[in-house]
């Protein structure tokens, strides 16, 4: 992973207010991959029976992996935005851990984008969440 | 034969105002988004209102898309945990009163929730309302609608299918 290519797509993510407002942090990019993760935190519980997050934050770090995916796939994508996502939810994501995700672009038109994404938390075995999703691509032209 | 009196209105919204509060404020993270619940009888209007924290575009601005899912999610959920909790309540089983954030009902749990971007968000408040095409006694399928300035010019729609709370648990 280059230095510069890392810097900028943390400079991205930094300038999101909503992945800001999440806690959302890079730990990985590379071509038309990324890897995004975001802190347990009480405030985004969904279920106050379980203290389990709730689905739209998860949901929300998904997207944002899936478009720096995006955006760092080597055929150069100007910009990007969200066509459609569809999110599973396999298991509750345990109270108190950090959830990542890893986003890859792996399949791109002059025009579209396809990702797929994955979701778990300390235990890396059992996925907490996949998503398929279509993006726009801008050319710089 | 004589009906009993019906209940003076304040009462009535009374009880469905604190059973629909009970509910929402029990949520964390739709407190921490500021969506609010407006009710027109049995029938909800979510709003999601314009906040900094919402933006995903900052140069547009235009409001971030999971966070336009997470509304969409929050919207299906409620309406489901709303229509049980209606029926408990309208039949006399139920009294609001005694809903309390850790004795609510249990809510429904997310299998899958698919979301159509339709047009870009715009910095404003935004609307969902929730429509349960199918609630069986395990499964639910509910479709939602978001907009911002038009109800006929929605931004985003979502369906999803939800797994039912146990009733004996």
């Amino acid at each position: 992973m280059s230095d510069i290519r890392s810097r900028n797509a943390r400079q991205f993510i930094e300038a999101i207010p909503h992945a800001r407002a999440l806690d959302m942090r890079l730990d990985a990019v590379g071509d038309g991959v990324a890897e995004l993760s975001m802190p347990y935190d009480e405030r985004f519980v969904g279920d106050p029976a379980t203290r389990v997050i709730h689905g739209g934050a998860v949901f929300a770090l998904m997207d944002t992996c899936c478009g720096t995916a995006v955006l760092n796939h080597p055929s150069g994508v100007a910009g990007t935005a969200t066509i459609d996502l569809r999110i599973d939810y396999m298991r509750p994501a345990t109270p108190g851990q950090r959830i990542r995700t890893r986003a890859e672009c792996y399949q791109i038109t002059r025009a579209v984008a396809f990702v797929r994404a994955t979701a778990v938390d300390d235990d890396d075995s059992r996925p907490v969440a996949t998503a398929a999703a279509a993006f726009t691509v801008e050319r710089a032209t | 034969m004589t009906r009993p009196r019906p209940e003076p209105v304040q009462v009535v919204k009374q009880r469905r105002d604190a059973a629909l509060r009970a509910l929402v404020n029990g949520v964390p993270y739709i407190q921490f988004l500021g969506v609010e619940f407006d009710r027109r009888g049995d029938e909800l209007t979510a709003v999601l209102p314009f906040s900094d924290k919402v933006i995903g575009n900052p140069l547009l601005p235009a409001l971030h898309g999971g966070c336009t899912a997470a509304f969409l999610e929050i919207t299906a959920i409620i309406e489901l945990a709303w229509a049980s909790l209606w029926e408990e309540m309208e039949a006399g089983r139920l009294d609001p009163t005694t809903l309390h954030p850790t004795h609510l009902p249990r809510l429904p749990k997310t299998i899958d929730f698919t979301v159509d971007y339709l047009r870009s968000g715009l910095p404003r408040d935004a609307y969902a309302r929730a429509r349960i095409n199918r609630s069986g006694r395990r499964y639910a399928s509910v479709h939602v609608e978001a907009w911002q300035d038009n109800r006929s010019r929605l931004f985003a729609q979502a369906t999803g299918h939800f797994l039912m709370p146990d009733p004996d648990e």
